[in-house]
């Protein structure tokens, strides 16, 4: 069994009441920080656990924390990103779900290291019921001295609200978050200025994902150097994985960094390997964004080794080759399941998706998705291919906010290492006219179209 | 279906909701009850037929003390306000790639012939309106959809039948709120 640093007592009945989940340890982390501890130490022990931001970009966390603008006359905030809307990824869902009280316990004591006096817990509007659930803890936690006036007698006040969108993948963006948590569109904003210093109401800002809020309650229980010795490299720490596709165990797993991607996807303890018996034909690692990889090369970099379920080496080969963690979104595709038309219903997500403020991902995704939908429903001309391409190079590096790259990656690398089933497509347009030939049949190659005569 | 002329003078919170909406108010600093306006959207659709009508918005708007277009082209923005009315239940799948490699598919297929409407549209009856959405935060559970604020997993055929006629005999609204 990996060690579990977040999710350990998950599963202890009633955890997620104040009282049973002060009784198995909760809230030592505000404790230690509030009584023991300056706001600046700990920062800086989140500076030495190397926690990476668990939201999708990997970015330091203790790096983020110090760009804070400290010497602002403005109020500061922490906000948390629970926007989770990447597809393939569910884990701050189960986290918030089952552990509420988890979250609230990060929120206070990073809230204190940051000197914000009021913070916000963002979340999507489809988890209303989760609201219902983060509220009720958050009472709780007033109730008990640990939010408010002077919590736990220390001096240090907070009071901490839960904010619901309301339907908008862009809004995980954090300058839109915060656009959108001062009541307006969710339009990506322009940067520099950083949140860290013109953020929310243009004061001091951090945003933080839940799983990276959670993690500073580990961090300054053990010690940022304890912590580290979880881990590979720079990639320290656990991972919450959402597991999905055909698989046989989907699901939240959570992993120390540096297992083995074959064993992830095999063990009994994770996966269990892929449903009805059948090949893995290709892997999403870390949300619907990050480049699409073939079975061999999810499993062995492009070198010939093991891969590891790291940030380092998931990206290894750069996206020639390799991918990302991204978001910890794992989707797993059989043999049977059908590149063109998983990679359409990706592209109606980000031309839905799209705020529209920048021709290229406006115009971009929506051309994507259209040329997609043709090919796949058997309309596809032979441009096709190397327009979605060209298409997607126009997009990528264009746009104000990434949302136009993570457009263009999936439909960048589909090509890349699965072109042959595109052409497919547009060769053969009647076999593919029927959507569900490709889940009956598993996918017939050109060669072995070839080798029967067809 | 809920009238599309309602009056301005007819809509007005109940005292409770005003309560919530002016407890919502103070989450946000002074001045910036603008904040407030993604939440107060939702008690207002869930308060006045399942969708918000112009009266409505510009009812939200006067509370806020905002302009009422500022509160269109938040309302145009995101997709779980409905700017037209809905039937009683609004039946929502998932239809993006995790859902759809377990079977979204069928689910849609199946609901759409049960109900016999098509995605986007409402049954005569007005009782359910069905929409397929981009990823819930459920793909662990697939296929799956949305009803209220309730989430239905790990969806078959016979789950959505029953789901449909346990909606069907208890004929509640569904909002998010609850
Ligand atoms: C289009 C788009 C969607 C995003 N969605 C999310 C999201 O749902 N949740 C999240 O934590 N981060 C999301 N991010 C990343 C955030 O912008 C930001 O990097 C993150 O919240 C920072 O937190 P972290 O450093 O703790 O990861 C998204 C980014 C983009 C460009
Ligand atoms: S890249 Fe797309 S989503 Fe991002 S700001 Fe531009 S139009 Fe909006
Ligand atoms: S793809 Fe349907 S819930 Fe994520």
């Amino acid at each position: 069994m990996g060690k579990k640093l977040l999710t350990e007592n998950i599963n202890v009945p009633g955890i997620e009441t104040f009282e049973v989940y002060r009784k198995n340890g909760g809230y030592a982390s505000v404790e230690k920080a509030l009584k023991t501890m300056t706001p600046d130490e700990v920062t800086e022990e989140v500076k030495k656990s190397g926690l990476r931001g668990r939201g999708g970009a990997g970015f330091p966390a203790g790096m983020k924390w110090s760009f804070l603008d400290r010497k602002s006359e403005k109020p500061r905030y922490l906000v948390c990103n629970a926007d989770e809307s990447e597809p393939g990824t569910f884990k701050d869902r189960y986290l918030m779900e089952k552990m509420p009280h988890l979250l609230v316990e990060g929120m206070i004591t990073g809230s204190y290291a940051l000197g914000a006096k009021t913070s916000y817990i963002y979340i999507r509007g489809e988890y209303m019921y989760i609201v219902r659930i983060l509220e009720k803890a958050i009472d709780e936690a007033y109730a008990a001295g640990f939010l408010g006036q002077n919590i736990l007698g220390t001096g240090y006040s907070l009071d901490l609200y839960v904010h619901p969108g309301a339907g908008a993948y862009i809004c995980g963006e954090e300058t839109a978050l915060l656009e959108s948590l001062e009541g307006k569109r969710g339009n990506p904003r322009l940067k520099p200025p950083f949140p860290a210093v013109a953020g929310l109401y243009a004061a001091p800002t951090v945003v933080n994902n839940v799983e990276t809020i959670a993690a500073v309650v580990p961090i300054v229980n053990l010690g940022g150097d304890e912590y580290a010795k979880t881990g590979i490299g720079k990639s320290t720490g656990t991972k919450l994985i959402s597991a999905s596709g055909h698989i046989n165990k989907p699901g939240i797993y959570e992993i120390e960094l540096g297992l083995p991607v074959e064993e992830f996807i095999y063990s009994d303890e994770y996966c269990g390997g892929i449903w009805k018996g059948r090949k893995m034909k290709a892997v999403v690692a870390g949300g619907s964004s990050v480049p699409i990889l073939p079975a061999d090369l999810i499993l062995k970099t492009a070198k010939g080794e093991q891969r590891l379920m790291t940030y380092e080496s998931l990206a290894d080969g750069g996206f020639v080759s390799g991918t990302m963690l991204g978001s910890g979104g794992f989707i797993v595709y059989d043999e049977t399941a059908c590149i063109v038309r998983n990679l359409w219903t990706f592209a109606r997500f980000y031309h839905h998706e799209s705020c529209g403020q920048c021709s290229p991902c406006r115009e971009g995704t929506g051309w994507m998705e259209k040329v997609l939908h043709r090919i796949e429903h058997g309309h596809g001309h032979s441009g096709d291919i190397d327009l979605l391409v060209d298409v997607a190079k126009k997009i990528e590096g264009n746009t104000i906010c990434p949302l136009g790259d993570a457009a263009a990656w999936p439909v960048a690398s589909a090509i890349r290492h699965f072109r042959e089933e595109f052409e497919y497509h547009v060769k053969y347009p009647e076999k593919v006219k029927n959507p569900k030939h490709f889940e009956v049949e598993p996918f017939v190659s050109e060669k072995k179209l070839e080798a029967v005569g067809a | 279906m809920p009238e599309k002329t309602e009056k301005m003078e007819e809509i007005k919170f109940s005292e409770q909701s005003l309560a919530l909406v002016n407890r919502i108010i103070k989450r946000y600093p002074e001045g910036r009850q603008k904040s407030a306006l993604l939440p107060v959207l939702h008690v207002a659709q869930a308060e006045f037929n399942g969708w918000l009508s112009p009266p409505v918005m510009d009812y939200v708007a006067s509370l806020l003390s905002i302009k009422p277009v500022e509160v269109y082209e938040v309302a145009s923005f995101y997709s779980m306000y409905n700017l037209e009315p809905v039937g009683t239940c609004l039946i929502e799948v998932c239809q993006t790639g995790p859902c759809w490699l377990r079977g979204s598919d069928d689910i849609v297929a199946h609901l759409e012939n049960k109900l016999n409407i098509k995605v986007g549209e409402t049954t005569a009856d007005g009782m359910f309106t069905l929409k397929t959405v981009e990823c819930l935060g459920s793909c662990g559970t697939a296929p799956m959809l949305q009803c209220g604020a309730k989430y239905h997993e790990n969806l078959t055929t016979d789950k959505v039948d029953a789901l449909v006629e346990d909606l069907r005999s208890a004929n509640v609204r569904s909002t998010y709120m609850k």
